[in-house]
């Protein structure tokens, strides 16, 4: 979020500016930002590259860091998406701030309903309720059989 | 400026109707200016609305996927196993090979915008067009992935628990099934009798966590002999080992009713694969659609440096589709 360079192009790039190129070479009467092709490219090999290394990483298991690192890779390429192909970096910071705050709120949706369900889940028993079994049984003859597990 | 007053399909409203407006007022001094609406000051401003409502229609979008994330992580939190366990039944190469499908679409569409901006007319349509041939790609990819598993019977619903029948689906050994289920229905659960002219053994998945305790504890099939799961699966694995697939085999690709290690409600990983991935599909086909039309558009030349909202917000769209792919692939492909 370079504020200056936002600046500095938003003025430069006015609809009403004279006729002729820019100090960047950049066509007359040109609206928005002109990312260059090398960024874009450098972007598009990194998020191949970042595909790459998860596919290859998900053979090693590292118990329940799998999730946090699949997870946090996943962020990294969404960010490069985001600012480079979306041109949020050069955006107005407003449209950052609506993306940010559908995020928040799909996390908020998210934990709310983890704690509820955190919450019921040691009262659950692992396998199918008795009601689910009876159907399955009737529906599905190959269903599994579910018993109740012990250790709660 | 002889320009188009074509349906506008794309959230781009903005921008068509500051064109379609821009005829009634040429009369009040912004004559010189194409495409610049009335009410907007400049051309930046008026394509800085466009992207604005751009993104909030992509949070309503973010926010629609989003109950679909928080359906996803509480049927993980609720049966890790299941996850655990029926990832392995998705290709990791084909969705690998499907996210860099969107993410080259991604870098194709990007460079599209560049060449709107540059007046560059030919790059613009080469780039919409490999970008639509990437949404192709991606759903040809799904499609085979889909119709794998739906042969296999790795569904959602009862058919998870059905075997397959041989060689695709003959309509009467169907209909003798439908009626073997019809059958069940009716009776009372301690009276079942199905006539299964196969009677091949297809295992009771074991979900006991002490399994070599006391097989007897795990009721028998409803189908086939009685099912008792250790016994079962020795039979099929040194079957296996000795010679080729063989009849019964053969009638029953669907290994997952097969494997005694399979948890209780595992065709809820695949109710939740179908709907994120379902809902993504459609958004593909939408985005093709736009790209079409941007196609349409550059091909007649109504896009250059100063006017090219349309080709800007679809490309945003295109953008999310690969965005929300992006978490689909780890959150599906990558359990270990």
């Amino acid at each position: 979020m370079t504020h200056t360079s936002h600046a500095s192009h938003s003025s430069g790039a006015h609809g009403a500016h004279a006729a002729g190129h820019d100090s960047h070479g950049h066509p007359a009467g040109l609206v928005g930002h002109l990312v260059p092709t090398s960024t874009l490219m450098a972007a598009g090999l990194a998020l191949l590259a970042l595909t790459v290394i998860t596919v290859a990483v998900r053979y090693i298991d590292v118990g329940e860091f799998n999730l946090p690192i699949a997870l946090a890779v996943a962020v990294v390429k969404a960010t490069v998406v985001i600012l480079i192909f979306m041109h949020l970096r050069w955006d107005r910071p407003f449209n950052l701030l609506v993306l940010i705050g559908s995020g928040l709120f799909v996390l908020l949706m998210m934990w709310f309903t983890s704690m509820d369900v955190g919450e019921n889940i040691p009262s659950m028993s692992k396998g199918n309720a008795p009601e689910a079994q009876t159907t399955l049984n009737a529906k599905a003859p190959g269903a599994p059989v579910a018993r109740e597990v012990e250790s709660h | 400026m002889s320009h188009i007053t074509a349906p506008n399909p794309t959230p781009a409203k903005p921008a068509s109707d500051a064109h379609g407006a821009h005829g009634a007022h040429d009369a009040h001094g912004h004559g010189h200016v194409p495409h610049l609406a009335h009410h907007f000051d400049n051309l930046q401003q008026q394509f800085d609305s466009a992207k604005l409502g751009m993104w909030l229609f992509l949070a309503t979008e973010i926010l629609f996927f989003g109950g679909l994330f928080v359906a996803y992580a509480i049927l993980r939190m609720r049966f890790p196993e299941v996850f655990s366990y029926a990832s392995h039944y998705l290709d990791t190469i084909l969705g690998g090979i499907n996210t860099c499908v969107l993410i080259l679409s991604s870098l194709t569409m990007a460079l599209g915008v560049r060449y709107a901006q540059l007046n560059n007319k030919r790059g613009l349509v080469i780039c919409l067009l490999l970008t639509f041939m990437g949404a192709v790609g991606f759903l040809v990819i799904k499609y085979f992935e889909y119709e794998h598993k739906i042969k296999q019977h790795l569904v959602w619903g009862p058919t998870f628990y059905v075997p397959p029948e041989a060689h695709g689906h003959d309509p009467a050994e169907l209909k003798r099934m439908e009626e073997a289920l019809k059958s069940v229905e009716t009776a009372t659960p301690t009276t079942i009798t199905i006539d299964v002219k196969d009677p091949t053994p297809f295992a009771i998945p074991q979900v006991a966590p002490k399994p070599t305790v006391e097989p007897s504890t795990v009721k028998a099939a409803a189908r086939g002999p009685q099912g008792v799961a250790p016994v079962v699966t020795t039979a099929i694995r040194t079957s296996e080992a000795e010679h080729s697939p063989s009849h019964e085999e053969a009638a029953h690709p669907a290994l997952h009713l097969a494997d005694p290690h399979m948890p209780p409600n595992t065709h809820l990983f695949f109710a939740v694969y179908y709907a994120m991935t379902g809902l993504h599909g459609i958004h593909v086909v939408v985005g093709m659609i736009v790209i079409a039309w941007l196609i349409w558009r550059a091909v007649r030349g109504d896009f250059n440096s100063s006017y090219y909202t349309p080709v800007d917000t679809g490309g945003l769209y295109w953008h999310i589709v690969d965005l929300i792919w992006i978490f689909l692939f780890p959150l599906f492909y990558l359990i270990h």
